[in-house]
């Protein structure tokens, strides 16, 4: 028996070793998007006895129901953040780590290229994980975990691209996936017997039955199962609009106010150097109007209507026209002229009353 | 018993999170931080990362599009 195992103990105990001739708790990060792969992943080292803690990355692409629930038909839906609700759920802490600068690069350059949109899965795989494992190496744990499953994701998780990640990452052996873990090359914390394999698993492939059922035994009943992942970056409509904007500005470059934007309300783009963002209801004229002081507002007068945003530097003309479209999406569609009014970025405001433009007038390629 | 206030309008979850927890980290235990946030998210997450990270929500309200979340720091482990 090795010397690092001699305090290998019963199945779901504290799991305690000798390192440095001291008996210490084994701790293991393991990375925690919210869905159920890493709450099962993280579950199961637990019952190993390992002292677990979560990280959680922030990317600002991350779909989060705070976002959804801007629009106000998504106001009564759940709230929760699926990442805190999983660390709850294991009785674990969450460290939430902010990388939104960073991960610009990924975004911009990824090595291994996009997947069927904009999202950069396996460059963003590594990236977390190289960065979980400057965590462990500060926080002085033992190991990461990964909730992956091979075959589980055409770019990310296939069985070529799992030792892409561990080397690239830097974290090589120190990377644990307990979900396929039987079905890859023995890591460090199995063989020092600070978990034992054989209580691993060796899921692959697309289906998440057997996570279901893993679920179910450990009494899971309500997980999160995002459709696509857990990133805005997979979705298309949302990659359109992120490429337009890149073409736009004619380099790619982002801050997050874009990001967010590109979230919310309708997007028309008339010409190159400008776009109008029309909110789609009223929770999303509340969010815009957050933005009155770095775009050209246009809201409605004589009728009901959206917050429209212009985002570029519009000539007159370009005003009057991104007028036209807010009064088309507005109560006042069907009437002979509108009133609206524009309020620059300094706070100055004048009306202006338009004609709604014709649904034939907006040529498709107008909407992103 | 200090005071801190935070304000962390504008930012959509987990933004306002991610400044609480940055902000305690820099906090001795039984400060008082007060953090002004937009999201209404907030009600739920904040108490959320507090109670698995050991500190205590003494205090929710709202006020109008404002909802302030009142935390006393715990014990560091």
């Amino acid at each position: 028996m090795p010397q690092l195992a001699q305090f290998r103990i019963i199945h779901g105990f504290t799991r305690l070793t000798t390192k440095h001739n001291m008996t210490e708790q084994r701790k293991a990060v393991a990375l925690i998007s919210g869905g159920l792969d890493s709450l099962l992943a993280a579950k199961v080292i637990q019952e190993e006895g390992i002292h677990v803690e979560g990280i959680n990355f922030y990317t600002g692409f991350c779909v989060e129901g705070h976002t959804h629930a801007i629009r106000k038909k998504d106001q009564k839906k759940s709230k929760r953040n699926n990442a805190l609700w999983v660390a709850e759920q294991l009785g674990i802490k969450l460290h939430i780590v902010d990388i939104v600068e960073e991960y610009k690069d990924i975004v911009f350059n990824p090595k291994h290229g996009y997947g069927a949109n904009l999202n950069p899965c396996l460059d963003c795989k590594i990236f977390m994980v190289s960065k979980a494992l400057e965590w462990i190496k500060k926080k002085d744990f033992d190991f990461i975990i990964t909730g992956e499953v091979i075959g589980q994701r055409p770019m990310s998780q296939r069985k070529e691209t799992m030792p892409v990640v561990s080397g690239e990452s830097g974290a090589e052996d120190l990377l644990l996936r307990p979900l396929c873990a039987k079905n890859l090359p023995e890591t460090l914390a199995e063989r020092e017997g600070w978990v034992e394999r054989e209580r691993l698993y060796d899921f692959s492939g697309r289906s998440r039955k057997l996570q279901m059922a893993l679920a179910a035994k450990f009494g899971f009943k309500d997980y999160a199962q995002p459709a696509g992942g857990c990133c805005f970056l997979t979705d298309a409509q949302y990659s359109v609009k992120l490429a337009d904007l890149w073409r736009a500005r004619g380099s790619k470059q982002y801050e997050m106010d874009d990001i967010m934007l590109l979230k919310v309300g309708r997007h028309l783009r008339p010409a190159p150097h400008f776009k109008v963002i029309i909110a789609r209801e009223e929770g999303e004229s509340n969010f815009l109007q957050g933005y009155r002081k770095q775009f050209v507002t246009i809201k409605t007068i004589s009728h009901g209507g959206p917050l429209a945003l212009i985002d570029g530097e519009p000539s007159e003309a370009d005003i009057e026209l991104a007028a036209r479209l807010v009064a088309r999406y507005s109560q006042g569609r069907d009437a002979d002229l509108v009133e609206l009014e524009v309020e620059d970025r300094e706070g100055s405001s004048h009306a202006l009353k338009v004609e709604p433009i014709k649904p034939h007038e907006i040529p498709q390629e107008w909407h992103i | 018993m200090s005071r801190v206030t935070l304000d962390a309008r504008r930012l959509l979850c987990p933004m306002p999170v991610i400044r609480v927890q940055d902000k305690i980290e820099t906090l001795t235990p039984g400060t008082i931080l007060e953090a002004i946030c937009t999201d209404p998210g907030v009600l739920n997450d904040i108490p959320a990362w507090c109670r698995i990270n050991g500190h205590k929500v003494v205090e929710s309200r709202s006020d109008r599009a404002e909802y302030t979340v009142v935390i006393e720091v715990g014990e560091a482990e």
